[in-house]
């Protein structure tokens, strides 16, 4: 599916290039998050995507940090590189980028969203409204990391901020859906973590065997759509973990 | 065509130069802990570079070969011996069919890597073969698993062999304890002072040192500094959690992160990092960027021009 971002665009006033190491480099959009920077780091991701000599891109809320073959490239070469292509970088295409729309299907019961209640309490709302607010709002990945397909979606609606659980769950089941602060993320494995857990998804986030690989990507606009548990079970989703 | 496993060792895991190309999408880059010691196994059997191996962490490995092949050893000395007689790292064996090849325990060092002419036959994932136990992938059974008794590791049987061994003067010096720091990152966020502690202080790694990354305890520097807006971590990156204790981000580092980072350990001192065990004590020396990649080519062009 896809979607028009309303965003306003910008050129970047600076982006600083520096070298972290003999093989990688961090490129600084700004000192604060949003999604007008959002918009340039995809612009710069895309731009260097299947470069010669750039290894891996790993774009993050104000960053890009660049691993370049040392092989290809000494100190000079990168920067002039870089510079070269941000000179190139159409800024003007960032606030009508047709950005990706994925929507998650999630099913927000007691069985798995154990910390409903206590969310719902916290922030002074019953458990209808707290999933409303949830699933009503679209989301941007900012950043991926944590472990492979954790997308870190922003921003929950203000009712919806809570902090992190106090003590983190050691196993967080498959497909969890939680926030945490202003952010809200899907599980993709099995991993510890210290979100406050709404619900879950039937919904794989990684298949290292598809073409995709991973559902959301860095940039892409994230909505969650509520379905029964009926709906949940049928599409193969289970009630286990905790 | 395979090595069959009868002690699966501590820690043994295939490797490869590493899953690269996936780091947006949170996958590490893993490959192997000492890559000098892995580029010189591939280079004494005239291997592709990124031909996959063995690496062996504290030993207590055993397989039998059931084809005749070439091996080399390079890294640790593992105390490994072939049908019972000792045989050295930074040399190739020729191997038979029935030959037992055992790893006892660290002598100098802690990972080994064990070649095979022509590389361990494996189904790459996301284009590699490199173990992560942490994220299910890569490895014989695809899947992050480490060796398990009774696996077999194939290889292309090969009865060719050429004896060599690395010059003495190439041979790494495990000894050193000295590891070489670039300053990039948030650098200019610690102060003088902090700098100072840093490169002046002693660190003992500590128990919890692994393949994503190392926790040393020494003298805390830039405590309860605030942590920073999540963002891409480098091989080597040197960050600082509100306890003021380093931690060297290394081979199945995560990708993202936010503690801020004093700098980043060379690729090189990296390699020489990975044979420092729980205990044994480290110093930082700073260098530019343009002397660590003088370093890096130099090792290079030494192993590739010895082929």
């Amino acid at each position: 599916m896809m979607h028009n971002e309303t965003s306003t665009s910008a050129t970047p006033t600076h982006i600083e290039i520096s070298l972290v190491s003999d093989q990688a480099c961090l490129l600084q959009f700004s000192d604060s998050i949003s999604d007008e920077v959002a918009d340039q780091i995809s612009l710069v991701t895309t731009a260097l995507q299947n470069h010669q000599g750039i290894i891996d891109l790993i774009p993050s809320y104000t960053t890009l940090l660049v691993v370049f073959d040392a092989g290809c490239f000494d100190r000079f070469a990168i920067q002039k590189t870089l510079q070269s292509v941000l000179a190139k970088v159409d800024w003007s295409s960032a606030g009508n980028r047709i950005s990706h729309e994925v929507v998650i299907p999630v099913y927000y019961g007691p069985e798995v969203g154990p910390d409903l209640e206590d969310v719902a309490k916290h922030c002074q709302l019953d458990i209808e409204e707290v999933i409303r607010l949830h699933s009503t709002t679209t989301y941007r990945a900012y950043a991926i990391g944590f472990t492979p397909g954790f997308a870190f979606l922003g921003n929950t609606p203000e009712a919806l901020h809570v902090p992190r659980k106090t003590t983190p769950r050691l196993k967080v089941p498959l497909g969890s859906v939680a926030i945490a602060e202003r952010q809200t993320a899907v599980y993709p494995s099995v991993t510890p973590g210290g979100w406050q857990i709404l619900g879950r998804t039937p919904t794989k986030l990684v298949d290292w065997t598809s073409d995709s690989l991973a559902l959301i990507k860095a940039g892409d606009s994230v909505r969650f759509k509520p379905m029964s548990k009926e709906e949940f079970l049928a599409q193969g989703g289970n009630l286990d973990g905790f | 065509m395979a090595f069959k496993v009868l002690k699966p060792g501590m820690l043994t895991l295939l490797q490869d130069l590493g899953r690269h190309g996936y780091q947006h999408l949170g996958v590490t880059s893993g490959g192997p802990m000492d890559e000098v010691a892995f580029l010189w196994g591939n280079s004494l059997l005239d291997n592709d570079d990124n031909a996959a191996q063995l690496e062996i962490t504290f030993g207590m490995l055993s397989l039998e070969a059931t084809q005749p092949t070439s091996i080399a050893l390079a890294g640790a000395d593992l105390g490994a011996t072939l049908n019972g007689d000792s045989i050295m790292p930074w040399q190739t064996y020729a191997v038979k069919a029935g030959d037992v090849l055992t790893f006892q325990q660290p002598k100098f060092g802690l990972r080994a890597y064990l070649a095979v002419k022509g590389g361990f036959l494996a189904e790459p994932v996301l284009g590699s073969v490199a173990t992560v136990i942490r994220e299910q992938l890569g490895g014989f059974t695809g899947k992050g698993d480490k060796l398990q008794k009774g696996d077999l590791l194939p290889y292309a049987p090969t009865q060719q062999h050429t004896p060599r061994h690395l010059p003495r003067l190439a041979i790494p010096n495990y000894d050193q304890t000295e590891i070489d720091v670039v300053t990039g990152y948030q650098y200019k966020s610690f102060s003088g002072l902090d700098r100072a502690h840093f490169f002046s202080s002693a660190y003992t790694l500590s128990q919890n040192c692994d393949r994503m990354g190392y926790r040393l305890d020494g003298r805390p520097i830039g405590k309860d500094q605030p942590g920073i807006i999540s963002e891409g971590i480098a091989y080597g990156a040197i960050q600082i959690p509100s306890d003021g204790q380093p931690i060297i981000l290394l081979k199945d580092r995560q990708t993202i992160g936010g503690y801020p980072k004093i700098g980043c350990v060379t690729s090189i001192s990296g390699s020489l990092l990975a044979q420092k065990k729980p205990g044994d004590k480290i110093g930082f020396r700073y260098m530019s960027v343009d002397q660590a990649e003088r370093e890096r080519h130099l090792a290079l062009a030494r192993i590739h021009q010895w082929r």
